[in-house]
């Protein structure tokens, strides 16, 4: 696209990020401070994931972005063609074509493999956010491992609810080390973060903050011994595909209240309906 | 230098803030099991002294050297701040004159005592819950409120929980910025009956500091009297109390009303 | 078991100017095993200021205080607080003339725990505090309180208890019988007398000639150096 460099970004700009992401995947967990630039969309849009992409990204790429598990909303579909525009690499819907794969808040039903990267859209990188304002104090409890508060804050769901209450964005221990805020991806998909024969990296732009999770690292969600963690979802299965092992996104259908679950990864339902899978109600068509 | 198994030793703290002098030229040793208060008036240096020799503020001169369970000195200003950090939270306890400085208010009462173990790396939450409730037992705050926020708590209670959280990990050592301070006369009684028998029965090592002499009295083994950022005098408390000898020492004592 | 040796005491009042009064000069006190001995003399002689720095209370300006401690004579003059406390815990214990009063602690309490803390058990030490107590008149129903609001009579005899439960080999007493009915004070002698009996050896002070004659085995008698001076 004329006028513009490869991906949108200068390469000045993307040595930075690719300094700043090497930086990252030497200190699994650890947040690294980076030089977030203006993008052509506002904060909260999923800027840091965006110039992540960018820096990565190869002319032999292929690139897949999702949106809450979903190819084909508004986000998805502009990030997309972002990309079409301003590096000319090939796009794709199917998890197991892509090289390279965008998201913000899932991570894919499919399995990931060692040649593919996945690049998390993060709004608050700071997993101890909400129970230390300081930042500099923060900043110390990462050096020092001190991270007792984060384990009160489960200790107070479990006195004040009976279990733990965080049901998206479940904070981490990455590599045994780091406290980490695995982005808003429902707790149901943390066990997918440990061990990933891909490469996982995580840009926020509005906090500029950088980090990653090298391959076949040591990930585990917090909790105690005699109140372990559990990857929670709808007990239903997809009413298009039948599948009773994906996350679900509910769907109101009526005015009187109707719903219906379908898989949130629309590749993965896709997939299982080309396969031969049916659903509860039989729709052979997704009801979008 | 001998310490003769002290368990916290400084020589010649000075610390001055700018011309004003802060202390000057301290000597103090602390052994196990015993309490020590430091008492002088507003401007004596005594919180000085106490955020000193826990590695809170540094000298400008002088050492403070701890001794470790395994009998190991350490010097506190050399430790890496992880390792200070771990005793802080370990062996080491701090009781601050205002109770909201050291608790987590949004917190609930058992999860600010359980907080120094979670923080040692206790991972079971049914122990955890069980020894916040023994604690909370000790200080004698009601088991039902251990799910209550400490809002809902008055300035003994507070103070109370401060302590249970700060005893949580049986530590050796406790340093106490004037914990009675502030707190109504009947409070503060039960307060010091407390410590007294927490501190006796669990063979705590202390560092208080108090401006009421009365409180060190009750309290404390030995007594150092600070005026002017020097310890003017220092022994047995009873002895420096009845027998006071030097002038600072014996106006101090001649001020104390007795009721 | 207890002896002074040159021992001299005197204050000296900053506030005053640096006033200083000398009070003890030169003493030369012996005590021995189950041996009474009663210190003599005019009000302000310094009979309190030579019990109060036989126990390390005051501070001697010279001299040596020499105590049998742990099988050892030590001198209690020269001795750092913490022998100090030591020597109190386990040697030498003192019945003053005033009850410092802890706020909260029953009174029963306040008497076990001496035992407590020389390593009796907590039930028997209690079972103790409760019969030495009640021997002392103090009634059943006044033991779980705090002496507080105890009478001076009621106060004295808890700090009676506190003195004898010990058990150490040495008593200093500093009027123990002055607030005290005839009945009361009839314990007390029998105590004392028990105690010389086992071997204690027992400094006291008493203004009242008659009881004193009837536990003291001899006279040390101070002269006021006020008047000397």
């Amino acid at each position: 696209m004329k006028g513009y460099n490869f991906a949108y970004l200068d390469e000045q700009t993307k040595r930075m990020i690719r300094r700043a992401l090497l930086k990252a995947v030497a200190i699994p967990g650890h947040q690294v401070p980076f030089g977030s630039r203006e993008m052509p969309l506002p904060y909260g849009w999923g800027t840091g994931g965006i110039q992540v992409t960018a820096s990565v990204l190869g002319a032999d790429d292929v690139l897949k972005v999702i949106d809450q598990g979903a190819d084909d909303t508004t986000n998805a579909v502009s990030i997309r063609r972002f990309f079409a525009r301003t590096a000319g690499v090939r796009t794709t819907t199917v998890t197991g074509d892509a090289t390279l794969i965008q998201t913000r808040h899932r991570i894919p039903e499919a399995r990931l493999r060692e040649d593919q990267i996945i690049v998390y859209q993060v709004p608050q990188p700071e997993p101890l956010y909400r129970l230390e304002a300081s930042r500099a104090e923060t900043r110390r409890m990462h050096a020092l491992a001190d991270y007792g508060v984060m384990h009160v804050k489960l200790y107070e769901d479990i006195a004040r609810l009976g279990q733990v209450a965080i049901s998206y964005d479940y904070p981490v221990m990455v590599n045994g080390r780091y406290l980490t805020a695995p982005s808003p991806i429902p707790a149901f998909d943390n066990p997918k973060l440990h061990m990933m024969p891909a490469l996982q990296l995580f840009g926020a732009g509005r906090e500029k903050r950088i980090y990653a999770i090298p391959p076949y690292t040591q990930v585990r969600s917090l909790d105690f011994e005699d109140h372990p963690f559990r990857a929670g979802r709808a007990p239903h299965a997809c009413t298009l595909c039948g599948a009773d092992d994906s996350y679900l996104d509910e769907v109101v259908v009526d005015n009187r209240g109707g719903r219906i679950f379908v898989c949130s990864d629309t590749d993965y339902c896709a997939r299982r309906r080309a396969d031969g899978h049916v659903g509860a109600q039989g729709l052979p068509k997704a009801a979008e | 230098m001998t310490t003769d198994s002290t368990l916290l030793s400084a020589r010649g703290l000075s610390l001055f803030f700018s011309e004003i002098p802060a202390l000057v030229d301290v000597d103090i040793d602390l052994w196990p099991g015993e309490m020590l208060a430091v008492v002088g008036e507003s401007g004596s240096g005594k919180t000085t002294l106490l955020n000193v020799l826990s590695g809170r503020m540094m000298p400008d001169a002088g050492t403070v050297w701890y001794r470790d369970p395994s009998d190991r000195l350490h010097d506190v200003q050399a430790m890496p701040a992880p390792d200070l950090r771990r005793l802080h939270r370990s062996e080491w306890g701090f009781v601050h004159q205002d109770p909201r400085a050291n608790l987590r208010m949004g917190v609930t009462a058992g999860g600010n005592v359980g907080e120094r173990l979670m923080a040692s790396g206790a991972r079971h939450y049914g122990q955890i819950r069980a020894a916040a409730l023994g604690w909370l037992q000790q200080v004698e705050i009601d088991a039902d409120r251990i799910d209550d926020l400490p809002r809902t708590f008055s300035g003994g209670m507070l103070q109370r929980l401060q302590i249970a959280r700060t005893l949580v990990t049986n530590p050796r050592l406790v340093f106490m910025d004037e914990p009675t301070g502030g707190l109504d006369v009947s409070v503060q009684a039960r307060l010091l009956d407390l410590i007294r028998s927490l501190v006796s029965r669990f063979r705590i090592a202390a560092v208080l500091v108090t401006h009421d002499i009365a409180v060190a009295r009750l309290l404390a083994h030995r007594i150092a009297v600070m005026q002017r950022g020097r310890v003017v005098e220092t022994g047995l408390t009873d002895q420096v109390l009845d027998d006071p000898q030097h002038p600072y020492t014996q106006l101090l004592v001649s001020s104390v009303l007795q009721a | 078991m207890l002896r002074t040796e040159a021992l001299a005491k005197g204050f000296t009042l900053h506030l005053r100017g640096g006033l200083h009064i000398p009070v003890l000069a030169g003493i030369e006190l012996d005590v021995r095993r189950g041996e009474c001995v009663a210190l003599a003399g005019p009000s302000g002689a310094g009979k309190t200021t030579l019990m109060r720095s036989l126990y390390g209370n005051y501070r001697a300006d010279g001299g040596r205080i020499l105590v049998r401690h742990r099988g050892t004579m030590l001198d209690l003059a020269a001795a750092d607080p913490r022998t100090v406390l030591a020597v109190r815990h386990e040697t030498l214990g003192y019945v003053s003339q005033f009850l410092r009063v802890v706020p909260r602690v029953p009174a029963l309490d306040l008497v076990a725990e001496i035992a407590i803390a020389r390593g009796t058990p907590p039930d028997r030490a209690r079972a103790d505090a409760d019969s030495l107590l009640s021997r002392l008149n103090i009634p059943a129903r006044l033991h779980g309180l705090p002496p507080a609001t105890f009478s001076g009579g009621e106060q004295q005899r808890v700090n009676l208890a506190r003195g004898f439960i010990g058990g150490q080999p040495i008593l200093l007493l500093d009027e123990p019988t002055a607030s005290l009915d005839d009945e009361n004070r009839a314990v007390v002698v029998d105590m004392i007398r028990q105690a010389k009996a086992s071997g204690t050896a027992i400094v006291t002070i008493m203004h009242d000639a008659a009881t004193r004659d009837s536990v003291a085995d001899r006279l040390f008698r101070l002269t006021s150096l006020q008047e000397a001076a």
